[in-house]
């Protein structure tokens, strides 16, 4: 199925969809007792003792850095953070759930009420974000082999009761895009803020989407399909587009729609019937005996705000006021390494933003992917400062693009200081319009055959430049060369 | 105060009390669902005379000890010897717990 398809169902149907995020939180020890997370890669069965085991009598204690985290999340969101909080108990038996209940918070989450701005290709978006809670992690369940009667489930209790946050929005989600894009930005704002490495592959952020269409111009909701099983964000659009169309097809179709939850196959690219939802889930929700009440004085909320890094948004909107394009500022606040490496050579000199982003996105990036280069803004042998300086002679013109840029190299291949490279490249560029339409004029009245042949329709601009290359001995600048030959030749027809 | 989990305090069907052998995955005969009848509507009795007494002036807690905002430090702790974790399981496959097995459903 193509977007075109999705985009021929929205024109006779609104989409409804509403985001539920659970990332795993980047603490040392689990939420409620003191095994550790780093359990990738372990053993099964290696991270464990009573009370994430659920074994009778075990006691929970709440981590303080787990409730710090999802404080620093719904701040970074802009939510209300009550007072008072409690846990509650979610009841419901399934093999990876050793208690027969989950602890986590319903009747008062930990931040609530709060909103993510995203961009998309139709204009900015805001997403309203009911909640955002803590609460422990499952087993992991993996299904054996063997058919029948012989078939059996078996437990690794290693990622029980590690701490999650789960991050809910509001149904005003209405395209795949903005789906996508919010998934997107929230996991660079949970990175920035150094919550959770939100990793998709590795299961650290799980995206579900709740998905419904109603006929436009029309207020009930439809009928509400769980998405589950989304490992990347191109699963989560193609998951999403899936459903529209199914659904759309369905009712175009007067056939009825079910309430069930349903997972994406990312390899036969469909969504497929996990389980129906005949009845309301039942989950009997009451206060947790085991653990107090959690007061959150506004002394904490303060010193979690405080401590709160520049979050991408104020981050993009800094580089744009620096003079970077809005693509750009983008590009550099996705990537970690990028914008330190940006912010520590805008630093280290005076050089404008667009040469600093043009370089860490290029050059540095490839020094970055060949392991020669750090988010300290160093490649090869660089400093930030000779860096800084090199851009700047580049944007004032002092050397051409081209020169410039075969001093960067040797800046980064062997060190050598900034100011000694300029000073070995010569002379300033001609860079005065005047004085290279005087060499132009000379080439074009030296050979004069280019410009029978421009009128014949041959491309000559390329050996025209080349020739007022040759006549300034290097000293001009090739792109602006070139355009003036264009501009000259336009003249002759 | 509001709390979402609050039920009115009303009468058990037989329809209510199957809903929550089903819930504690209970499988119970006719006559056990009969007579848990009586003594889950007993109990709720019970509730109904405590629910007599004024208590607009007392907040609702789910604690008997005033204590609040125990929390512990983000220190890891060293966990069990796994030979100790899998000793009480009813059966295991190398190092891991075995369920029957689940197919999706609840």
């Amino acid at each position: 199925m193509t977007t075109t398809a999705t985009d021929a169902v929205l024109e006779r149907y609104e989409a409804v969809i509403g985001i539920e995020i659970h990332c795993q939180l980047r603490t040392n020890s689990k939420m409620f007792c003191g095994c550790s997370t780093a359990y990738d890669g372990a053993a099964p069965n290696t991270h464990n003792c009573p009370v994430c085991l659920g074994l009778p009598g075990a006691l929970p204690v709440i981590n303080r850095q787990a409730v710090e985290y999802v404080i620093a999340t719904g701040l970074a969101i802009e939510a209300h953070i009550p007072e008072r909080t409690q846990w509650e108990r979610k009841n419901y038996f399934y093999p990876d759930l050793p208690k027969g209940y989950q602890i986590s918070q319903y009747a008062i989450p930990l931040a609530a009420h709060g909103r993510l701005a995203i961009e998309t290709s139709a204009g900015p978006f805001v997403v309203d974000i009911t909640r955002a809670h803590l609460e422990e992690d499952t087993a992991k369940l993996l299904h054996g082999e063997g058919g029948g009667a012989d078939r059996t489930t078996l437990v690794d209790f290693n990622r029980s009761g590690a701490p999650l946050m789960e991050i809910v929005t509001e149904p005003t989600i209405r395209t795949v895009e903005q789906a996508r894009r919010y998934a997107e930005e929230l996991q660079l704002l949970l990175r920035a803020i150094g919550v959770s490495d939100a990793d998709m592959e590795r299961g650290q952020m799980r995206v579900e989407a709740n998905v419904s269409l109603r006929p436009r111009g029309t207020e009930p909701f439809g009928t509400r399909v769980e998405v589950k099983n989304m490992n990347s964000f191109r699963s989560v659009e193609r998951a999403i587009a899936y459903e529209i169309e199914r659904q759309g097809h369905a009712l175009d179709n007067g056939e009825a729609l079910v309430m069930e939850t349903r997972g994406w196959d990312d390899g036969r690219q469909l969504t497929y019937r996990m389980r129906a939802k005949e009845t309301s889930d039942d989950y009997r929700y009451f206060p947790e005996p085991d653990l107090p009440p959690l007061r959150v004085d506004a002394g904490w909320v303060t010193a979690v705000r405080d401590a709160l890094p520049e979050l991408p948004s104020a981050r993009r909107a800094r580089y744009i006021a620096l003079g970077l394009g809005a693509y750009d500022a983008a590009v550099v606040t996705a990537d970690p390494t990028m914008l330190m490496a940006f912010d520590a050579i805008s630093a280290a000199g005076s050089a404008p933003a667009k040469e600093v982003a043009n370089f860490v996105t290029g050059a540095h990036a490839k020094a970055l992917k060949a392991g020669d280069a750090n988010a300290a803004g160093t490649a090869g042998a660089s400093t930030p400062a000779g860096i800084a300086v090199l851009l700047g002679a580049i944007a004032s013109g002092t050397v051409t693009r081209q020169v410039g840029r075969e001093l960067l190299d040797r800046h980064i291949a062997d060190g050598t200081q900034a100011a000694d490279l300029l000073a070995d490249a010569g002379p300033s560029p001609i860079s005065d319009d005047a004085a290279l339409l005087g060499h132009i004029e000379a080439v074009i009245a030296a050979n004069p055959r280019a410009v029978a042949d421009h009128k014949s329709g041959k491309p000559v601009a390329g050996f025209l430049t080349g020739q007022v290359m040759k006549a300034t001995g290097g000293a001009a600048d090739a792109a602006r060369v070139t355009t003036l030959v264009r501009e000259r030749l336009n003249r002759e027809g | 105060m509001v709390f979402p989990y609050h039920r009115g305090m009303a009468t058990l069907t037989r329809a209510d009390v199957e809903h929550v052998a089903h819930l504690a995955r209970l499988g119970l005969a006719e006559h056990e669902l009969t007579e848990l009848e009586g003594q889950l509507n007993h109990i709720l009795e019970q509730y109904a005379k405590l629910a007599e007494l004024d208590t607009d002036d007392i907040p609702p807690t789910a604690q008997v000890i005033e204590l609040e905002t125990i929390l512990r430090d983000d220190v890891v702790r060293t966990s069990l010897d796994p030979a100790a974790v899998l000793a009480n399981a009813p059966e295991r496959d190398g190092d891991f717990f075995v369920v029957p097995a689940i197919l999706g459903g609840d």
